[in-house]
């Protein structure tokens, strides 16, 4: 790989040809803060909070979409550069509800982590015009709270580039842009299919799990990594538990298969787990009643009757059809069972039929 | 005295523009036909030399502009002529493409075959429908002259805009999207239209071509100041004696602008300031006038050539007033994509409106000093950077007006 040589604070680091300067600290270990960067999407650099000095140019460049240059001298920390840190902060703050004391994503929060960072604790802009949306908790989902939203497009780019399902854009302009659904209407009207990419990829408490709500601060949230049980794609996430209790699901942007993508399902079907209804024994049916059993019983009863079923009406009398929330696995010994075992090719599987 | 001079307006009156018979007569095309005998690496070279720059308000030298698509390699590149002009007080573009709008096409035919491109793109401000038909009727008679080749030109209208005028959000918008600007680096030179090298030139800019290559590089590059040569067009609005528009060599000072070509302040009343280069340029005070016109010597001033729209404010002005009326345009006209502009603009407005309902305080006056320096340096567009000029430049010379109102 072509490398660069440039100085970050005075000292030299290299970086691949065509990074960013945001790249090239991060190599080198070097913070800079970013509020709409996100790995998994296309660059914005809208919320320039990531700007940095660079010698030689006027402006404060945004490091999170600027290419290094050989010999550029970058200084991430200079009086101007903090001072337009703090401000565009102060700015924000001056136009966000500041509720962090009940807000559910204190803790995972960017901007409040930031405004700690840089001491900012009040704004000398506030007291002005400050936006006055209907929270939209239309569904049973999302809690969508355009009021803490800081427009950085993260939503938008996630829904249109991990989903596809572009249900976001932006609407009016200015200091009313707006991110959201096309005419403005709730989630639950709109095309949304619930994927929860967005709420994944807020940096505040603009989106968040409905389940979550008052659960638990952030910090007191034990994350559990598992494998989505709904499909055969094999998602991996993280359980939210508090106090030994599933409380949601949270994207693991570790996961191989599918990074922090999940479908509705995975990210906010996992309320069986705690459904009465839910069976948790094997049950056999005696005297037109179901009872529990022990699996041990079960087994032998399914091996029982599959063998006489056989034996009276010949292997092509039985058939299988596999799930679809099946893995690979499972579903190459259901067809290696039905061939290998029952000796027919009376094999499909739901997701083609 | 000096003398106005009719380069880029010299068929005003002259010629009908609605007949393309009587630009060919005046010798229009044979710059173009001149070009396509010359080789598109001597023809940007030519184009360097002259010394021009552009003449949307960022100034930068068109032939190294042209260069940057030229060595750009691709399968298709993009020639957009930017007539939006939105700024206000302006109206240049529009009178050279009523009166001469061959001139602009010539000049964007040239431009094609220097890149490489047989496709050009007019972005005409939504306010001008008249003058769309005036082009739509150009380039029909030059396709039936023929004397285009096989460069192909369509217009395009904006929507009212101001942001549409700067060049990303300008191709965003020809794209089909919200017409908001993209992060540079990539340069529309290099990734532009659709992905492709394209160049973005003002009205004025591609108007210069035609006679910088009838005339030649050395000709043009001895008009006017030497850092950024030729004429300008201005257009002289406010409390100004002719509000007219003139032509007239970069190396006159704002002084001779005001009083020798515009005949100075009205009724006999004193100046107090002027506003040069549209509704983002910097405030110059009266011991300011003295400056040479050109691009490098009014940014020496903190102030801009821009666009060439002088406004001019006579002893009667409320300061505090005029710029608390451009706050409201900005915060008005942010697309809203960056932080420090769209939060910004919007702060600044209310903190100038409080002063200029004598509400304000001494801390208003730092914090909007704090406010607007960051925004000239940190916002992603030249909207949200050259926003807070106005504030500054007035904060700085009429700081007294401020003071009064606290
Ligand atoms: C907010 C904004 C508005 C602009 N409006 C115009 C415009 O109306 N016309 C124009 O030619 N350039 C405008 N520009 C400048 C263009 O971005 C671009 O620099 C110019 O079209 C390049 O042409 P030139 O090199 O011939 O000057 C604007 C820039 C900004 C930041
Ligand atoms: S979104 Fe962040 S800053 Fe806003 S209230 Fe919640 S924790 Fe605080
Ligand atoms: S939940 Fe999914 S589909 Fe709905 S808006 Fe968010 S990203 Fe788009
Ligand atoms: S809702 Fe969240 S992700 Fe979307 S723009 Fe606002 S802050 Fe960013
Ligand atoms: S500076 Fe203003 S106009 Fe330009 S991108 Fe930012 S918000 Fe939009
Ligand atoms: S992180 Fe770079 S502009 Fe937002």
């Amino acid at each position: 790989m072509e490398m660069v040589n440039l100085y970050i604070n005075g000292k030299e680091v290299a970086a691949p040809t065509g990074s960013t300067i945001m790249q090239a600290a991060d190599l080198a270990g070097i913070e800079i803060p970013r509020l709409c960067y996100d790995p998994d999407l296309s660059a914005l650099g809208a919320c320039r909070l990531c700007v940095v000095e660079v010698k030689g140019n006027r402006l404060l460049p945004a490091s999170c979409v600027t290419p290094v240059m050989s010999g550029m001298e970058v200084f991430t920390e200079s009086p101007a550069v903090i001072e337009a840190r703090r401000t565009i902060l102060e700015l924000l703050v001056a136009n966000h509800p500041l509720d962090c004391m009940t807000c559910d994503k204190l803790g995972a929060c960017k901007l409040a982590d930031y405004c700690y960072h840089y001491g900012v604790k009040e704004s000398p802009f506030a007291g002005g015009e400050k936006h006055q949306y209907k929270c939209d908790d239309s569904n049973p989902f999302i809690i969508r709270d355009l009021n803490k939203c800081i427009l950085c497009g993260a939503c938008v780019r996630a829904c249109e580039e991990m989903t596809g399902q572009d249900n976001l854009s932006y609407l009016y302009r200015g200091f009313h842009r707006k991110a959201t659904t096309a005419g403005d209407v709730d989630y639950a009207q709109s095309d949304c299919v619930f994927c929860g990419q967005c709420v994944a990829l807020c940096p505040t408490g603009a989106l968040t799990e409905k389940t979550m709500a008052g659960q638990g601060r952030r910090w007191e949230i034990e994350r559990v990594r598992t494998t989505c049980p709904f499909c055969g794609t094999g998602c991996n996430f993280d359980l939210a538990v508090k106090d030994g209790k599933v409380i949601g699901v949270l994207s693991n942007p570790d996961s191989p298969v599918n990074g922090r993508s999940l479908c509705v399902k995975g990210r906010f079907g996992w309320d069986f787990i705690y459904n009465e209804k839910r069976l948790t024994t094997p049950l056999i049916k005696k005297n037109g009643q179901f009872e529990a059993a022990s699996w041990d019983e079960a087994f032998d009863l399914i091996a029982q009757k599959f063998n006489a079923i056989k034996d009276e009406y010949g292997p092509d009398s039985f058939a299988a059809l596999s799930s679809a929330r099946c893995t690979n696995e499972e579903n190459y010994l259901v067809q290696k069972f039905t061939r290998a075992y029952m000796g027919t090719n009376n094999v499909d599987h739901c997701a083609r039929t | 005295m000096a003398e106005e001079m009719r380069i880029l307006m010299r068929n005003y009156g002259k010629i009908d523009p609605l007949n393309i018979d009587d630009y060919l007569n005046a010798g229009g095309y044979k710059s173009l036909e001149k070009a396509r005998s010359m080789s598109q690496k001597d023809l940007i070279e030519e184009v360097r030399k002259s010394g021009l720059r552009g003449r949307g308000g960022a100034g930068f030298n068109t032939g190294m502009k042209w260069n940057f698509s030229y060595s750009a390699v691709a399968d298709q590149k993009y020639v957009i002529c930017n007539a939006d002009e939105g700024e206000p007080g302006t109206y240049k573009d529009r009178l050279i493409m009523e009166n001469d709008p061959q001139s602009v096409l010539e000049g964007m035919a040239i431009c094609g075959y220097a890149i490489g491109s047989n496709q050009g793109y007019i972005y005409c401000r939504g306010e001008y429908p008249y003058v769309v038909e005036i082009l739509n009727t150009a380039i029909q008679q030059a396709k039936e002259k023929g004397v285009l080749g096989d460069f192909n030109i369509e217009v395009r209208m904006g929507a009212g805009a101001y942001v549409c005028g700067e060049e990303s959000a300008l191709i965003e918008s020809i794209e089909g999207h919200r017409g908001e600007p993209r992060f540079k680096p990539p340069f529309p030179p290099v990734i532009g239209l659709w992905g492709k090298p394209t160049i973005v030139n003002n009205v004025e800019t591609f108007a210069n071509i035609p006679v910088i290559l009838e005339k030649g590089a050395d000709w043009y590059a001895g008009i006017g100041s030497k850092s950024y040569p030729g004429t300008k067009l201005m257009t002289l609005t406010g409390d100004i004696v002719k509000r007219t528009f003139i032509e007239v060599p970069t190396d006159i000072t704002i002084r001779q602008l005001i009083y020798d070509f515009g005949g100075g302040i009205p009724e006999g009343k004193k100046f107090k300031a002027v506003q040069i280069g549209g509704t983002s340029g910097g405030f110059i005070p009266e011991t300011l006038l003295d400056t040479l016109i050109d691009f490098d010597s009014m940014a020496a001033i903190g102030a801009t050539l821009g666009s060439g729209a002088v406004f001019v404010m006579d002893e009667t002005r409320d300061i505090v007033d005029v710029t608390n009326r451009i706050t409201k345009f900005f915060e008005h006209e942010s697309c809203g994509k960056c932080s420090p502009c769209r939060e910004g603009t919007k702060r600044m407005h209310e903190i100038v409106d409080k002063i200029n309902n004598g509400l304000g305080s001494a801390t208003d006056l730092d914090l909007l000093g704090r406010l607007g320096t960051v925004m000239s340096k940190a916002c992603l567009c030249g909207l949200g950077q050259a926003a807070p000029s106005p504030v500054l430049t007035t904060l700085q010379h009429f700081r007294s007006e401020y003071s009064n109102k606290l």
